[in-house]
């Protein structure tokens, strides 16, 4: 087993995510970009798991998509919230914030 | 080629080993398709049509030489000469020269499988395995499927030309072949329902392709939630088999042959008889939902709303014959959980009757040409449950064969009428007629799917029918042979009507063919098209130089020659058995093909589950047809009789009214099963929410502004104002100082979390390297 290919391939997938969360100009894909890097984490964990020949990492991954679910479900009902009140689904267009 | 290389060949066997291209290679097409469809435009279709007729050379290839390997092991029991001379010409002259030696080893019915996997996944020493099991049972269906598939794509080229999502059509129809050949081929039961899960999504999409109107993508959910109610079902019968092989074996697993086996010991010891027979009932009901048994039929009429070509796929060789190869995979769960050698009365066979009954009842009241069909279709499915339910498990295997041959010709028959003869309407009753003198082509073929699925003789229906009703008499089941015969009769008589109202009479188009070229009716024609296919039919108006009723051109005739050929042809795989011409013995095996044999599965043969002929059934059968369409003929061509009963007799139109309903079914699951669910739960939910939910928050607020006063009043007034007054401040002027940071832009903090986080691990590496 080696190790290197699935962490490499876990590393594309989190920076594939992290420029999808900076760079998307729609709130959904934003969202999407995020499942990317939980992805790349699960892989992360999936990965060590049966490096170390330990469940415990096949474990942690599945709690990671429970969550990850629940994130999601929160998520786009904020999102649906956002585009009922700003009509917008651009992320820049949440500023209320701003100082 | 050496007879050296010959005998290598078969002993591996390269189409039967390779099966798992079968289904990779739609699969492919399907990423294909999607990646460049859109670029290729019209020319996408290929892809599907080539990737199809190569998987279908496969199919074929795996079906000759599976014909091959059971010669080779049922040759031994034959005497020699006779045996190879066979052989040599069953298959075209490629029998394999063996040595004696070889075929005395082989001498037992059993004939082993061909089965590869490799592992999937494995977790607590569990693994489970994705592969392939190749035998008598998935060759039928994988010749089939591809034959089916094929021909529905090349004819979608036609029918389905100009329409505005005609890229993503056949990228699904791709995906919908491979899902089904995935299921076909499958060696355990989870690969068998996720393939059974994807012919569900893919008919779903499929059903719902013109989404934009309502009633299309109500009929895709519909099947779909439908469906799913069996599945449950399924869900806890496959669940239910792992724990059938741990009984049996000690070791509990997924993988078919190992359940069979399983399944036959445990029938044969008489133990676990309630795990058996709840397995069996949940798998049955998995195969209601799939293959529109009743009460879980209601989906397959409204499934209609898709395109054509997908209703003849759904009902002739993907999706709705799912369910019955499911009942015929893992039969000897079915078998011995329902007790099916002891005759009588079983789940299984009553709910096929049943179906078969209702079914052709509601195919009288249709207007529209494809819900005749899509009841037909139910009706024929119910024979197949019901022929698994009473012992004849490849008769019911082989009107599965033939239903689909004459169940694809006739629904690509309705679709040739609607799109060259009727302006895309499928209301028999309005918009057709008369249709024989413009479309004699489409007529005859019609005709031929017709009569092999009302039984004729010597048509394939007949034989398979007439199979399945001879096998429930001499299993025990008489009362189901006489309900088969009787939907067999009505089955030739709501046909008839079909025809009738369809190709004979007076045209009665949307327009009559004599103003084809005014202008004027241009306007009737968009109505006609609106309530059907909406932009589909748009983007054809300017295609259709001729807008009256004419012959279809060859993308969809094509298909419905091969399909009529195939209506007669299939049939007779049976027909030399029945004349006693043994020695014809290209065509007389079809059981023998099929049936794995030995003690892992049914011993059909062993158990006398095969019937002798008789020269009585197939007459009885012909009889009721006769009489089914003699009554519906003196009806309608003769007016003999009857016209306009239901205007004048009460009794008669409170029946035609109930059949119009459909039985009312639709009522029950909406309102009342739907209905009583969601108000309970909901004003349970609601009752909950306000008595319980609220009254914790009510309870929690009325303390926390107690403490609040009180803390108010005696601590915060009376000693620390001081101090937060002084915090105030300073956080007043870092506020003002830190607030440029605060652009209230989401992706700049992000990028702000992402620099810190990266700090934060450099500094941990760092630490960690430093120690």
């Amino acid at each position: 087993m080696y190790l290197n290919q699935f962490l490499l391939l876990s590393v594309l997938l989190f920076c594939a995510g992290v420029y999808g969360v900076m760079t998307r100009k729609h709130t959904v894909l934003v969202l999407m970009s995020i499942e990317l890097m939980l992805a790349a984490v699960n892989l992360n964990f999936v990965a060590f798991g049966a490096f170390r020949a330990d469940v415990v990492g096949q474990v942690f991954a599945l709690f990671v998509l429970t969550i990850a679910a629940a994130e999601v479900g929160v998520g786009l009902a904020i999102v649906l919230l956002i585009y009922r009140n700003l009509h917008s689904s651009d992320p820049d267009d949440v500023d209320v914030l701003k100082g | 080629m050496t007879s050296a290389t010959l005998a290598a060949a078969a002993e591996h066997p390269w189409f039967l080993e390779n099966a798992w291209l079968i289904p990779l290679i739609p699969a492919l097409s399907f990423v294909a398709i999607l990646a460049v469809g859109k670029r290729l435009g019209a020319r996408a279709a290929w892809i599907g049509v080539g990737s199809v007729g190569g998987v279908w050379v496969l199919a074929v290839g795996s079906a000759i030489q599976w014909i091959q390997r059971i010669n080779s092991v049922h040759g031994g029991e034959e005497s020699l000469p006779e045996a190879s001379h066979a052989e040599a010409f069953r298959t075209f002259g490629r029998g394999v020269l063996r040595p004696l030696a070889e075929e005395a080893e082989h001498a037992t019915t059993a004939v082993t499988p061909i089965t590869r996997s490799v592992s999937w996944w494995s977790n607590g020493g569990f693994d489970l395995n994705v592969g392939i099991r190749i035998d008598g049972l998935a060759v039928v269906l994988l010749v089939v499927v591809t034959t089916i598939s094929l021909l529905v794509h090349y004819y979608s080229t036609e029918y389905m030309k100009d329409d505005r999502r005609f890229t993503h059509y056949f990228a699904a129809l791709s995906l919908f072949t491979a899902s089904m050949l995935f299921l076909v081929v499958a060696d355990n039961m989870v690969q068998f329902l996720v393939g059974w899960e994807l012919v569900g999504l893919c008919s779903f999409l499929l059903i719902g392709h013109w989404w934009e109107e309502k009633p299309n993508s109500d009929a895709a959910l519909k099947a779909f939630l439908t469906t799913r109610t069996g599945d449950i079902g399924l869900l806890c019968g496959v669940i239910m088999t792992y724990f059938v092989a741990q009984r049996a074996t000690g070791q509990g697993t997924f993988d078919i042959g190992v359940i069979n086996q399983s399944a036959m010991s445990l029938g044969a010891d008489g133990t676990a008889k309630s795990l058996l027979f709840w397995c069996a009932a949940g798998l049955l009901l998995g195969i209601m939902g799939k293959s529109g048994q009743f009460p879980l039929h209601t989906w397959l009429p409204d499934a209609m709303a898709g395109p054509t070509p997908v209703s003849a796929l759904i009902h002739a060789a993907t999706m709705v014959v799912a369910g019955v190869y499911l009942g015929a995979r893992v039969y000897p769960v079915f078998f011995n959980g329902f007790d099916i050698a002891g005759g009588g009365v079983n789940l299984m066979a009553a709910i096929g009757g049943i179906t078969v009954i209702i079914g052709a009842a509601l195919a009288f009241v249709q207007r529209d040409i494809k819900k005749v069909l899509a009841y037909s279709t139910i009706s024929q499915l119910g024979y197949m449950v019901m022929g698994l339910g009473v012992g004849a498990w490849s008769a019911a295997l082989f009107h599965l064969f033939t239903h689909a041959f004459f169940k694809a010709n006739l629904f690509l028959g309705a679709g040739s009428v609607s799109h060259s003869g009727a302006h895309h309407s499928f209301d028999m009753v309005s918009d057709m007629g008369g249709l024989r003198k413009y479309m004699p082509r489409t007529y005859a073929t019609f005709l031929i799917g017709t009569a092999a699925l009302a039984g004729f003789p010597l048509f394939a229906g007949f034989f398979s029918k007439d199979e399945i009703l001879a096998t429930a008499g001499h299993n025990g089941y008489e009362f189901f042979m006489y309900l088969g015969f009787v939907g067999g009769g009505m089955t030739a008589a709501y046909m008839t009507r079909c025809i009738y109202l369809t190709f004979h009479g007076e045209y009665r188009g949307a327009r009559h063919p004599a103003q084809e070229h005014t202008h004027g009716a241009a306007a009737a024609h968009a109505d006609a098209d609106a309530g059907r296919q909406g932009g589909h039919a748009n983007g054809h108006e300017g295609g259709h130089a001729d807008h009256g009723p004419h012959e279809s051109p060859r993308p969809i005739l094509v298909p419905l020659y091969v399909l009529s050929f195939m209506s007669v042809a299939a049939g007779l795989v049976f027909a030399p058995m029945l004349f006693d011409l043994t020695d014809l013995s290209l065509f007389e095996k079809f059981p023998e093909w099929t049936e794995p044999g030995g003690t892992g599965f049914v011993d059909f043969a062993a158990l006398g589950l095969h019937p002798e002929f008789r020269w009585i059934d197939p007459l009885l059968a012909t009889l009721f047809a006769g009489i089914g369409f003699g009554l519906s003929y003196a009806f309608f061509w003769k007016k003999a009789f009857l016209q306009e009963a239901t205007l004048r007799n009460k009794q008669l139109r409170a029946g035609k009214k109930f059949l119009e309903n459909k039985y009312y079914l639709d009522h029950l699951y909406t309102d009342i099963v739907v209905g009583t669910t969601k108000g309970p739960i909901a004003r349970a939910a609601y009752w909950v929410n306000q008595y319980v939910i609220d009254a914790v928050l009510r309870g929690a607020g009325v303390v926390a502004k107690r403490a609040g006063r009180f803390t108010y009043d005696v601590i915060d007034q009376k000693g620390v104002d001081g101090v937060p007054n002084g915090l105030a401040a300073l956080t007043g002027t870092t506020g003002g100082a830190t607030n440029r940071l605060q652009t209230g832009r989401l992706q700049g903090y992000a990028l702000w979390i992402l620099l810190g986080t990266t700090a934060l691990a450099f500094w941990v590496a760092a630490i960690v390297l430093a120690n």
